[in-house]
């Protein structure tokens, strides 16, 4: 990016971020003795591709979880878009623009594609109990709900299932009517759970196409991944968690050459093959 | 009995008051469990407050529609009684605290200290004289049907008509919610309530306003059957009757507009007629004989059901298909 709005920050665990949407400070979870999230301080910029890497049991979904509203933290405040949101449920979380994916896709099987869609939209007036009954209040807002899930239907390569039950869709295309459904939330910050894992090489192009296409849109996105390729391909920022904690940020290549990092990530020296370069 | 009489007779049942007050009773069980996935296992404590509610009212010498009010209130509060605590947990604890209250409820009802109020283990009769259910009744004396067997006396008929209205109000009611986006929350959270929740649903009030309005159902259909046998009494709010309920859901098509009619009309078709077709063969069947034979020949039926068309009566296999991921 020409403008990189971190590029004059330092690469170090916990440093201040310029315009930061989300900011965590001393969070903890633990299980029975077990500590499996305690991370002091931690920003995430606005409008950039932050990605959060570590190795397995590193905390990185427990923390994810905590910070989403789906787990409770033991102790740490946090804020998103400059309100405190520790202890906030996560349905009012995503209304306050937090939407996240999972990692073993949640998408509704016995929904059609375009019902998975739709359920996403904010605000519907027809979600009343009482003004559910009385099509005239909602139906207006339903047609606008539809144009804008198929439109984005159409930007997924989607918009041919639109019909058809969501259960028929491949691994692949379940991961992307995922992604496609949190931007019906018209979200601020896009949180996604290894959006690649268990998907073929070519839709992983694809998919990062469309992450990219969030951050060029002016949505923020954190997201967890294993893959070192893909995350030093789209990363803005890398965070890295080992044992709970923050153990390194910066950009890509500052993480690639970071030793704590190849040290916890990788047990060994991984020499060129985890590099920014790779492609 | 031949075995038109037979045949007749059954359908009556089935067309007749017996089929109508299942058939709604089932359409709050199908909101709750077919349409939002919870397990309602003490539907029968929603019906015993709507008859115990027009009971009551008859007793002190109130109106009908006190009565309605009282019974409708009742299940609301107890829907939301149960609901609040066990909505937040997992689906199991919603099953174990309302098969429990049920039968609390019918226990209490049944125990003497309750007398001035429930009329304890006697109950309270008299219903229809003292809240003038058959007054309106425009029906002249007589009967009406065809041949000798399908017949319906003026007051069954009455019965019937009231009831199978109610199913009709009630079911478009049901229909238009659950074409309505709020219905298609609680579809999302049928299948997967974290889902809905990442996308900004308050699950735990959908579910609480789908088990009380399930629950409201309910107690109308139960105000209907204390109106229609003119008694309550605590003997006939048993699971078992909860059990039938479910039967007629997954029967008719759990999740389905119309699934809780076909079921009712169908349960008591066939409940009846192999009752009748077993006092009509060339031996000699006792009733507790005749009624373990219906029961174990229902049991059956459903587990055919289950592997030949598992998705009920009306409910579509493709969907079916979909939920086993």
């Amino acid at each position: 990016m020409a403008d990189d709005p971190l590029a004059s920050v330092e690469p170090r665990a916990g440093v201040p971020k310029p315009d930061p949407i989300l900011v965590v400070d001393g969070v903890q979870r633990r299980y029975g003795g077990l500590v499996a999230v305690d991370v002091d301080h931690l920003e995430v910029q606005r409008g950039v591709i932050t990605s959060l890497i570590g190795p397995n049991g590193a905390g990185k979904t427990t923390f994810f979880n905590l910070l989403c509203g789906f787990d409770k933290p033991d102790a740490g405040r946090w804020t998103f878009r400059g309100d405190h949101v520790e202890g906030t449920s996560p349905h009012v979380l995503a209304r306050k623009g937090m939407v996240r994916t999972f990692q073993l896709t949640k998408t509704l099987g016995r929904m059609t594609v375009l019902d998975n869609m739709l359920l996403a939209g904010r605000d519907q007036r027809g979600e009343s109990a009482v003004r559910g009954l009385v099509r005239g209040t909602w139906k207006g807002q339903e047609a606008e709900l539809e144009a804008k899930a198929h439109d984005l239907l159409v930007r997924f390569k989607l918009d041919a299932k639109a019909g058809d039950y969501a259960a028929g869709l491949s691994g692949g295309q379940r991961k992307l009517l995922e992604m496609a459904r949190a931007l019906m939330t018209d979200p601020a910050l896009v949180m996604l759970d290894e959006p690649m894992a268990g998907v073929n090489p070519a839709l992983t192009q694809s998919l990062l196409g469309h992450v990219t296409a969030l951050r060029d849109e002016g949505m923020s996105v954190l997201f967890v991944e294993h893959d070192m390729d893909v995350i030093m391909t789209i990363s803005d920022w890398v965070v890295c968690m080992a044992e709970g904690r923050v153990i390194a940020e910066g950009r890509p290549a500052d993480i690639a050459g970071n030793a704590e990092v190849i040290e916890a990530y990788l047990g060994i020296d991984h020499g060129g093959s985890v590099s920014g370069e790779i492609r | 009995m031949s075995w038109i009489s037979v045949f007749a007779l059954a359908l009556q049942t089935a067309v007749g008051f017996q089929g109508a007050s299942y058939a709604l009773a089932a359409t709050g069980l199908n909101l709750q469990f077919g349409y939002t996935g919870l397990s309602n296992f003490g539907h029968v404590g929603f019906l015993m407050m709507g008859a115990y509610g027009m009971a009551i009212a008859s007793d002190r010498g109130w109106s009908i529609w006190v009565g309605l009010a009282l019974g409708i209130g009742a299940a609301v509060l107890l829907g939301l009684a149960l609901g609040i605590p066990t909505l937040r947990l997992r689906a199991d604890y919603l099953s174990v605290v309302t098969i429990a209250t049920a039968e609390i409820l019918r226990l209490v009802a049944n125990a003497r200290p309750s007398a001035p109020v429930t009329g304890a283990s006697r109950g309270i009769g008299g219903l229809s004289e003292s809240l003038g259910f058959f007054r309106p009744n425009f029906f002249p004396e007589g009967k009406y049907g065809i041949g000798n067997s399908f017949l319906f006396s003026s007051r069954q008929l009455w019965s019937m008509v009231v009831a199978w209205s109610c199913v009709l109000v009630v079911t478009l009611l049901v229909r238009a919610w659950v074409r309505s986006p709020w219905g298609r929350v609680l579809r999302a959270i049928r299948e997967d309530e974290d889902a809905a929740r990442a996308l900004g649903k308050n699950v735990v009030v959908f579910k609480l306003q789908s088990f009380v309005i399930g629950g409201s159902i309910g107690a109308l259909a139960g105000a209907l059957i204390a109106l229609d046998a003119g008694s309550v009494n605590p003997g006939r709010w048993i699971a078992p009757l909860t059990f039938a309920l479910y039967t007629v859901v997954i029967l008719g098509g759990a999740g389905t507009v119309w699934g809780p009619v076909v079921g009712a009309v169908t349960y008591w078709f066939l409940l009846d007629f192999v009752d009748g077709a077993l006092n009509n063969l060339w031996f000699d069947v006792s009733d507790t004989t005749a009624g373990a034979v219906r029961l174990a020949l229902m049991g059956v039926g459903l587990m055919l059901l289950m592997i030949y068309r598992p998705q009920g009566i009306l409910g579509s296999k493709e969907e079916m298909l979909a939920s086993g991921r």
